[in-house]
């Protein structure tokens, strides 16, 4: 690994300063981070570009207020200025709260086999190319495709008061394909995405080309969609289409942050039934290779595999530093942010239900009337009422135990906890998907998945 | 403050090489937050950051081949290193003889003010007193049962910009805001409402009203229930209205359009609306939370009219997109910060407001649903294929009044129909932030899938 963002000696001399000011806790927290990006579009390579940040975010606890201040500038005297500003603003009382002794970090490697910055440019655009031809190769009508691709890496280093000094290497890669077919009945897009914590090793040409053939096939089918029904119906969700379902329908609402200022339908819950008891969902941070995996959390705490609820009842939430300080027990390594400009909060990392025992292809033979859905796209909830709706992007209709017609895409919409309960089938063919989950405007890469599920009734927004 | 700016990115500008041009943009701002939780301060952050981005664009005989790259640093190496990075991207693109930089058009930028000096002079103690005394506000009236936050937020922020092909401009503003996102309760039942206020100024926030609406929009939702599915006509709360415009803006996108990613592609000159429907994007009109004297790339923001009587007449395009369409940049270029690429868009749209106010809106409607939020909308509305289908909560209306809640219902059509089903559009215009206004604005024929 190259040299360390931060000097342990330095990192200690800062925190040291932070809390001569009156701090009782504080936290430096440092990013490099070099992006590149290219899209294709109309058979183009539209522009390929670059960028890199770099800085830290210097947060000081007074009280229990937290004073955050952020440099673009690593400098000892940069950040001993962030650490004045933050303290000040956080009502820098002076007197000291003891002495930093910082630990030595983890091993670290990054975890990628052929790192974003080994891979020449012409060889990026030649699998965007491939992608591009693969994709028009469909019969149907493909009138436009768009191919983009994005690497980047990420290093952080995390030093705060209790003596955590932690450091992690983040390489990504990201490839999506949007096509979009023209006919009788108007324009249909369909989207395929491939995105994985590693490097271009996760990027083969003869997938990217079968993913892009996928996102073609996507359009074409849905020109010849019928509008969605509308009202409560069965909704089976196909292995790995729906974890962005328990990501809006319960993952926000196990949010500590939430559920400590009572702004959660999962609030003082823990021990109670929630769901179906064929409903045990996970959120791990260290599954190799999956979008929201990581070494450590950005405050600097090992990444782990946190069960939330175990056979239908809620075994515990997730948690950050903060949160879990005034609970008085450990962070379960959810403390995310977007970047250095950013205060951490608490995020789902891979959220996702386990297999369970039905068979797939039953659940579907025996669903008399229903939607089958292939793909969905976003969501989003209101964790203090439950509500959330999440909407398709493949979807079918299902008729006496059949996969029929094609749907236009609509929006479902449901109650976490209702839905939860009516989860009434869970088939053993678990997989994943990817996702970036947006909370108070920070965003942030997240891993989703579930085998093929069933719910008894959900209510969807179509207008047949 | 910005002829430092204007200076920087002229040096920089001095760095193009034979056979290019060159664009560089540069932004410095600064801002604060506070976050008011329960009566005490949560959270302060008070920051400042700055950023370059650098097109450069190498000619070839097939046309121009370009490269972009930006820094979150101005520091000189930083610069140099970017320069070389947007270089040696453009090495590696198409050439396309569509792709051209922004030159001076003749068009005379609006004296549109976006900046209120006095906003510096507000000290971080009147910001902090702002946010507590509107958490404090919330959290005592009646029915509140907890308040998920009270924030405060402001930003000063300098652009420079200027390219090989002539335009250089510069801009400062200023902006301030402030939401509050509440919980009420009743026994076992649960609703939440929110309430903001932005403006460019400290003076402009309006916290009575902000701290009001949130309290009145959750309470007002209390015993609200799951109706059955129906067919009827809607009336948007301006701020729904002001997201539908937002997600219209795709279609009306020229780059979208000359791809043929947009429903509206083709259409100009047909009739795509009802009759009173007249669509404006001017960010020369001050009002506009995203008024502007300059679009992304440096030419002056004008008004464009984009459906008029009904009648689809104009797309918004920046100078690539509206080269690719044979037509001329309407000043639209809009780019997110100094990481992105400037694209076209709309920063002030407006529906012409019609002569009744919110209450002779209901009446005129008689039976129908009054939407108050709308979620999914990123997932659930298509700018190609029209397709719309959102969630939604509000009330009732029976008699032209506002009636019983409801809740977890999806409000379905297309675009295409919902334009052609507007029954009246209010005369109540809130100035949001964002990138339109909206008003009360009625639309018939929806379907409404409940229970």
């Amino acid at each position: 690994m190259a040299e360390a963002l931060l000097d342990h000696d330095l990192a200690t001399s800062v925190l040291q300063a932070a809390l001569d000011r009156g701090g009782r806790w504080a936290e430096i927290f440092c990013e490099d981070r070099a992006t590149a990006g290219a899209s294709l579009d109309d058979r183009r390579i539209e522009e390929l570009s670059s960028g890199r940040e770099r800085g830290a975010g210097i947060r000081v606890m007074v009280g229990d207020t937290i004073g955050f201040a952020h440099t673009a500038d690593l400098s000892e005297a940069s950040l001993l200025a962030a650490v004045r500003s933050a303290a000040a603003i956080a009502g820098d009382t002076g007197g000291s709260a003891g002495s930093v002794q910082l630990r030595p970090s983890g091993p670290v490697e990054p975890r990628a086999l052929v790192l974003p910055e080994a891979i020449a440019k012409a060889d990026k655009l030649a699998l965007m190319l491939a992608a591009d031809d693969a994709a028009r190769s469909i019969d149907g009508g493909i009138s436009q495709v768009q191919v983009s691709l994005a690497d980047s890496r990420r290093r952080i280093l995390v030093a705060n008061t209790d003596g955590v000094f932690e450091e992690d290497d983040q390489v990504r890669v990201r490839f999506v394909v949007v096509c979009t077919a023209s006919g009788d009945t108007g324009l249909q897009t369909g989207y395929q995405v491939l995105a994985r914590t590693g490097g271009f090793e996760f990027l083969v040409e003869d997938e990217l080309a079968a993913l892009a053939r996928t996102a073609a096939h996507q359009a074409v089918v849905k020109l010849t969609a019928r509008p969605a029904p509308s009202g409560e119906l069965p909704v089976i969700l196909a292995s790995g289409s729906g974890g962005i379902l328990f990501h809006e329908a319960c993952g926000h609402g196990l949010e500590a942050d939430l559920v400590l200022k009572d702004t959660s339908v999962y609030a003082h819950r823990v021990g109670t039934v929630v769901a179906s008891p064929k409903v045990t969902l996970v959120d791990d941070g260290t599954v190799a290779g999956e979008w929201g995996t990581a070494r450590i959390d950005d405050e600097g705490r090992l990444s782990a595999r946190n069960v939330l609820i175990e056979d239908g009842v809620l075994t515990d939430y997730m948690w950050d530093h903060l949160r879990a300080e005034q609970e008085g027990r450990p962070s379960s390594g959810n403390g995310r942010r977007q970047s250095y400009q950013d205060l951490p909060m608490v995020r789902m990392t891979n959220t996702y239900l386990i297999n369970g025992t039905d068979d797939a292809e039953d659940i579907v033979a025996s669903t008399e009337h229903g939607i089958y859905v292939k793909q969905l796209g976003g969501g989003q909830v209101n964790t203090a009422t439950g509500d959330f709706v999440f909407g398709t992007t493949e979807a079918y209709l299902v008729e006496h135990g059949e996969i029929t017609a094609p749907l236009r895409d609509a929006n479902l919409i449901g109650n976490g906890p209702e839905v939860l309960g009516r989860i009434d089938a869970v088939a053993g063919d678990f997989s994943m998907t990817v996702g970036t989950c947006g909370k108070d405007g920070q965003q942030v890469p997240v891993g989703c998945g579930q085998p093929t599920m069933r719910i008894s009734g959900v209510t969807i927004g179509g207008t047949a | 403050m910005s002829t430092d700016l204007a200076d920087l990115v002229q040096g920089v500008l001095a760095q193009v090489a034979a056979g290019e041009e060159m664009e560089v943009y540069a932004a410095r701002g600064a801002e604060t937050e506070v976050r008011a939780y329960s009566g005490a301060v949560e959270s302060l952050s008070a920051a400042s950051s700055a950023g370059i981005g650098v097109r450069i664009l190498r000619s070839s005989p097939e046309g121009s081949k370009v490269g972009f790259a930006w820094a979150g640093s101005l520091e000189p190496s930083v610069i140099a290193a970017t320069v070389r990075d947007a270089r040696d991207n453009a090495a590696f693109a198409s050439p396309d003889p569509d792709v051209v930089l922004a030159s001076p058009d003749g068009v005379a930028p609006q004296d549109v003010t976006t900046f209120d000096a006095a906003l510096a002079g507000i000290s971080t103690e009147e910001k902090i007193a702002f946010a507590l005394e509107l958490e404090r506000r919330v959290r005592s009236a009646d029915k509140v049962r907890s308040v998920r936050s009270a924030d405060y937020g402001d930003a000063i922020v300098e652009v420079a910009l200027a390219t090989t092909t002539g335009i250089s401009v510069a801009s400062e503003r200023t902006s301030a805001y402030a939401g509050v996102s509440v919980i009420a309760g009743d026994g076992d039942d649960t609703q939440t409402g929110y309430g903001s206020t932005a403006g460019r100024s400290f003076a402009a926030l309006d916290l009575d009203r902000t701290a009001t609406e949130a309290v009145e929009r959750a309470v007002r939702l209390l015993g609200a229930t799951k109706p059955a599915s129906a067919k009827l006509t809607v009336v948007l709360d301006p701020k729904v209205t002001a997201q539908l415009l937002g997600v219209l803006s795709g279609a009306l996108n020229g780059e979208s359009v000359v791809k043929g990613r947009s429903f509206f592609g083709g259409r100009l000159g047909e009739v795509v609306a009802a009759p009173q429907v007249r669509l404006i994007d001017d960010p020369t009109d001050a009002r506009a939370y995203g008024a502007a004297r300059f679009d992304g790339e440096g030419l002056a923001c004008r008004r464009n009219v984009l459906i008029d009587a009904g009648v689809l007449s104009s797309f918004v395009y920046d100078t690539v997109s509206a080269r690719r369409a044979k037509t001329a940049s309407t000043g639209s270029a809009v780019r997110g910060g100094f990481a992105g690429i400037p694209g076209p868009g709309c920063r002030a749209l407006l529906l012409e407001p019609g002569s009744l106010d919110q209450a002779g809106v209901l009446a005129m409607v008689g039976e129908g649903l009054y939407v108050q939020s709308i979620t999914g909308v990123h997932s659930g509305v298509s700018t190609t294929s029209g397709d719309f289908s959102v969630g939604a909560e509000g009330l009732m209306i029976r008699n032209g009044q506002l009636a019983e809640p409801v809740r977890e219902v999806t409000i379905a059509s297309t675009l295409q129909k919902m334009l052609a089903e507007v029954v009246a559009i209010g005369a109540d215009v809130e100035w949001l932030p964002g990138v339109a206004a909206g008003q009360s604005l009625a639309i018939g024929a929806m379907s409404m899938s409940g229970s």
